[in-house]
């Protein structure tokens, strides 16, 4: 089970939080779009082998999303970041062999 | 040391308190415990823990639990238990032992207190660190305990250390991420009828560390060869623990085979115990080391290059004869022994390892797969990390090459009784995957998830493919990988105190307790008690919910509505919020009124619908789906944080602050005003989708025109704890007007009669408003949530499921919900299979239509209008006609009666 360091609580159970898909996906104005570019922005996310950054609630705790670098290969978790705030580098690729495997 | 008596079987045993039950069964002769699952073969104790794969037995006292290995189960006086074939069965009754969870966080935990671990606890505790150190045995020491010899002064006066918490009978079961471990304590049954009654049977423990060191130890491996299954053949360090330790005296005179030194420590300790040891028969061509020496010493004859290839038995199926074989001349011998020892090398227990993905390497040296691990989080040490000590020596061996005949015998794993004949016809079926010849062959798939099997199955497979020696190393066939749990936990364990009552929470509204004095039958929805129906004595649901709708529709009925989610929307943008959320507008709602909203995700797809009312200029009271509060109040939140941070809205859950009473019914009016005087309650002056503050007797309500049924309506909203008050006041008064009761089958039954859909059971997820006729409640003027998506080609295309009504031709036959409906008379497409044109959603006897009807999703269904349709439900089929999904009352005139 995933450590999550929630910005707000601190280091909490995964079964405190739900996910919530790749971070940083703004929401677009949805008439300037196409219907395939609209159709990409629903169903459509980044999987990454490595390093990801990721959407997650405290649903269980402060009710607050907030991002998360996260490792898909190794689960390693990095730095967690509020919403509309700078996003901090992804973390040194520790899991770099796996990620290119 | 006391002797107690213990059952097994139905025969009583001596046995001396705490000791393994395996050890007390073999000191009493039971060479014999049970027969194999599959080929019924008598069968023995073979190993000397978890890894035991044939003395399984079953509890006969206390929980009766089954598939436990008798040498994990401490002796005590009382106990009974027999012995399986391989098959367990669930006791009859519930398990009425306690059960506990708890949580635990430290610095480091160590699995496994033998020499490495306690040394490993050692090393951390200097460095000031907390360590937790747990293992599965009764007490710590590992290989010292089976060999009988106490710990060292140091090694003691790490136990008791303070910062250092041991924990014995505790076996950690799962590593999970983050060094996030699940470990199963067993905290009373070794105490017998000693245990205190109020402690827990089991305790799991969930166990964050920053630092984890595995030190598990390892297990002996057996060899491969013909009938290796025999009672009497075991592993050499189990039979040479038992005899030396336990006192088991049945052996008289035993053969040794060997692949490495462990087997001649072993011939020593038989040896010294009273057992003549015939010869030790050692693989390799040569040995060198200590007890080799002293095996020499002591006069064990020795011939290498030499190993077991069959055996025979008594007339009990016990092993009496071994045949040998000179791996150089092929030369076969035989020797009699009623114990055949073997060492087949050693397995470390990787199990945890690989439960977080880290794969073994495969040692030459150590004729084993390994573990190294040394990183800030997680270490490795003792026999999983390579450290054998020092006078081992093995050599990649796992059975002699064996003919077809004697294959068919050669049992690899004993619990599935599968053997190197099987593996053979796996390969030559053309499967090399070891995960492949797993499934194909089930080796490892038993009760010890092969402990002591996946091992030999790879040595098995290297020999297929050239000789375990023959270039092909078992890191080219395949790595040992395990999945959680490491050995079985039962499923009580894992409920611990959430069971019954417990396994959920209850919610239950102010009025709950009224409905259970008025006999209501309660059902749930989600963890709400609703009540279903209120039967008279005598009264089935059918009787009860037509006599509660004609009640509704004809006098005046009043229903307990609390379980509505209700969220709180304040702040000077909630208009423009909701304007996004909903489809329809709701900032120009004036303050006052209400509004029926439906929400839709970005996909377009009906997600919640409810009456939202406008309390204030920047106050709004939201309802939703009693089963879709929680998700709704979500959704709002994601939008207000992650995309429209500029909104100035706090949403607040108030369901149960917040009781409703719904006043359903053409007499509605006529009974509220004896309750209400401080409102005009006419038509003219209270229209429907109104809303006003009154009173009742000076407590607070607010009142509003709102009709789920269709019918003349009002929603009585009072804090929660009034609303018992209201209620009585009400049924006091209702009584000249006979006033009802009525539970949510018959609010299903008025609410499908009008049309009105339930999101979730009137929509499978794929439905826009479009599809459920609600095109009047999409804005076209303002921008909201899906939106954009009504445009996407999928969700305007032909044959989509859309809402419709159903009427059966036979007008008494009801139709099941989620009935399949066909076109008449189709026949089977392509596939044989007869297409189908949608489903039931909801069915029901109507009482003022006095007939069955249906409300149910069928493809294009509203420009099908009038066709009749076919219900396959068995070998009957049901015939309707399609028709509008609002049957009464299309002009909405009872509503504003």
């Amino acid at each position: 089970m995933l450590h999550i360091p929630c910005p707000h609580c601190g280091l909490r159970n995964e079964t405190e939080f739900h996910y919530g898909a790749e971070a940083g996906v703004a929401y677009p104005d949805p008439n300037a779009l196409t219907d395939i570019e609209w159709a990409k922005f629903l169903h459509i996310r980044a999987n990454p082998k490595g390093w990801l950054a990721e959407r997650w609630v405290h649903f269980a705790g402060c009710g607050r999303w907030f991002n998360l670098w996260r490792n898909t290969i190794t689960h390693e978790i990095g730095p967690a970041y509020l919403p509309f705030t700078q996003q901090p580098k992804a973390p040194d690729n520790i899991g770099k062999e796996d990620s290119k495997a | 040391m006391s002797e107690i008596s213990f059952s097994f079987d139905d025969k009583i045993f001596k046995g001396i308190q705490g000791e393994p039950m395996a050890a007390a069964l073999l000191r009493n002769g039971m060479l014999s415990i049970t027969n194999s699952t599959y080929h019924n073969r008598p069968r023995g104790i073979v190993g000397l823990g978890v890894e035991e794969p044939n003395a399984i037995v079953q509890l006969v006292s206390g929980t009766k639990e089954s598939m436990l290995p008798a040498t994990m189960i401490e002796v005590t006086s009382g106990l009974e238990a027999r012995s399986l074939t391989g098959v367990g069965a669930l006791p009859e009754h519930p398990d009425e032992a306690r059960y506990d969870k708890t949580n635990c966080y430290v610095d480091t935990l160590v699995i496994g207190a033998g020499v490495a671990g306690i040394r490993a606890a050692e090393n951390e505790l200097r460095t000031g660190r907390e360590v937790l150190l747990i293992d599965d045995q009764s007490e710590p020491g590992g290989h010292l305990r089976h060999l009988g010899l106490e710990l060292t002064a140091s090694m003691q006066n790490v136990l008791e250390q303070k910062n250092l918490t041991y924990m014995r009978r505790c076996t950690a079961v799962g590593l999970y991420d983050q060094n996030y471990v699940i470990a199963i304590e067993r905290r009373s049954e070794h105490l017998g009828n000693a245990a205190p009654a109020n402690r827990a049977r089991i305790r799991v423990w969930h166990i964050r560390a920053d630092r984890v060191v595995l030190a598990p130890g390892a297990f002996q491996r057996p060899l491969i060869f013909a009938n290796n299954d025999r009672p009497g053949i075991m592993l050499s360090h189990a039979a040479a623990t038992y005899v030396a330790l336990h006192g088991v005296k049945i052996f008289k005179r035993a053969v040794v085979v060997t692949v490495d030194n462990q087997g001649y420590r072993d011939a020593l300790r038989l040896h010294r115990y009273g057992v003549q040891v015939q010869a030790i028969y050692d693989a390799r061509p040569g040995a060198k080391g200590s007890s080799v020496d002293a095996a020499r010493a002591a006069g064990i004859p020795i011939r290498f290059h030499a190993t077991v290839i069959d055996t025979s038995s008594n007339a009990e199926g016990a092993c009496t004869n071994v045949t040998l074989q000179d791996l150089d001349t092929k030369e076969i011998f035989q020797t009699d022994a009623d114990l055949l020892a073997v060492s087949g090398g050693w397995t470390p227990i990787v199990d945890l390892a690989t439960h977080i993905g880290i794969k073994p390497t495969w040692s030459e040296k150590h004729a084993a797969f390994l573990v190294n691990q040394n990183t800030e989080k997680l270490r490795t040490v003792g026999m999983l990390a390579g450290d054998f000590g020092g006078d081992d020596d093995p050599t990649i061996f796992f059975g002699p090459e064996l003919d077809s005949e004697q294959a068919r015998h050669a049992y690899i794993d004993l619990q599935r009784d599968t053997t190197l004949h099987d593996l053979r016809r796996a390969v030559g079926a053309g499967l090399s995957s070891i995960e492949h010849i797993k499934r194909y062959t089930t080796i490892g798939t038993a009760h010890d998830q092969g402990k002591t099997s996946g091992m030999l199955t790879i040595g098995a497979l290297c020999q297929l493919h050239g000789g375990a020696n023959g270039g092909l190393s078992p890191a080219d066939v395949g790595t040992l990988s395990f999945r959680p749990p490491y050995v079985p936990v039962p499923f009580a364990a894992l409920a611990g105190r959430e069971r019954g009552l417990l396994t959920d929470p209850i919610r239950i509204t102010s009025l709950h307790q009224w409905h259970v004095e008025a006999g209501a039958v309660f059902e749930d929805v989600g963890q709400w008690k609703r009540p279903w129906y209120f039967p008279k004595p005598g009264e089935r649901i059918h009787e009860a919910v037509r006599r509660e709708c004609r009640a509704a529709r004809e006098g005046v009925a009043v229903m307990d509505a609390s379980t509505l989610g209700k969220i709180d929307i304040q702040g000077p943008d909630a208009g423009i919020f909701l304007d996004r959320i909903y489809t329809n507008m709701f900032s120009t709602l004036p303050e006052g009124q209400c509004r029926y909203g439906l929400m839709c995700k970005a996909d377009g797809i009906v997600f919640d619908d409810g009456v939202t009312t406008r309390l204030g200029k920047n106050h709004f009271l939201m309802t939703t789906t009693t089963g879709g509060a929680a998700r709704v109040l979500s959704w709002l939140e994601e939008w207000l944080q992650t995309e429209w941070p500029d909104l100035k809205v706090y949403c607040t859950s108030v369901t149960e602050h917040i009781s409703t009473i719904a006043l359903v019914g053409p007499k509605s009016r006529q009974l509220l005003s004896e309750l209400v005087t401080d409102i005009d309650l006419s038509k003219e002056a209270f229209p429907f989708m109104h809303t006003r503050m009154s009173n009742i007797d000076g407590i607070p309500v607010r009142i509003a025109r709102i009709s789920f049924s269709g019918e003349l309506a009002f929603e009585i909203n009072v804090a929660w704890g009034h609303a018992r008050y209201i209620w009585e006041r009400l049924w006091t008064l209702g009584r000249p007007y006979d006033l009802t009761a009525y539970g949510t089958e018959t609010m299903h039954v008025l609410r499908a009669e009008k049309g009105y859909i339930i999101v979730g059971q009137d929509t499978d997820g794929t439905q826009t408003p479009y599809d459920l006729n609600m095109s009047w409640i999409v804005s076209k003027k303002k921008e909201f949530i899906g939106k954009r998506s009504f445009q996407l080609p999928y969700l305007k295309s032909p044959g989509r499921l859309q809402l419709v009504g159903l009427l059966p031709l036979n007008r008494d036959e009801a139709i099941p919900e989620g009935a399949y409906i066909t076109v008449v008379d189709a026949g089977p497409d392509k596939h044989g299979k007869t297409p189908h044109t949608g489903f039931i959603t909801g069915s029901y006897f109507s009482a003022i239509l006095d007939r069955e009807f249906a409300l149910a999703l069928v493809a294009d269904g509203p420009s099908r209008m009038g066709e009749v349709v076919a219900i396959p439900i068995g070998k009957k089929v049901v015939r309707a006609t399609i028709c509008d999904s609002v049957f009464i009352d299309k002009e909405n005139i009872r509503r504003d009666n």
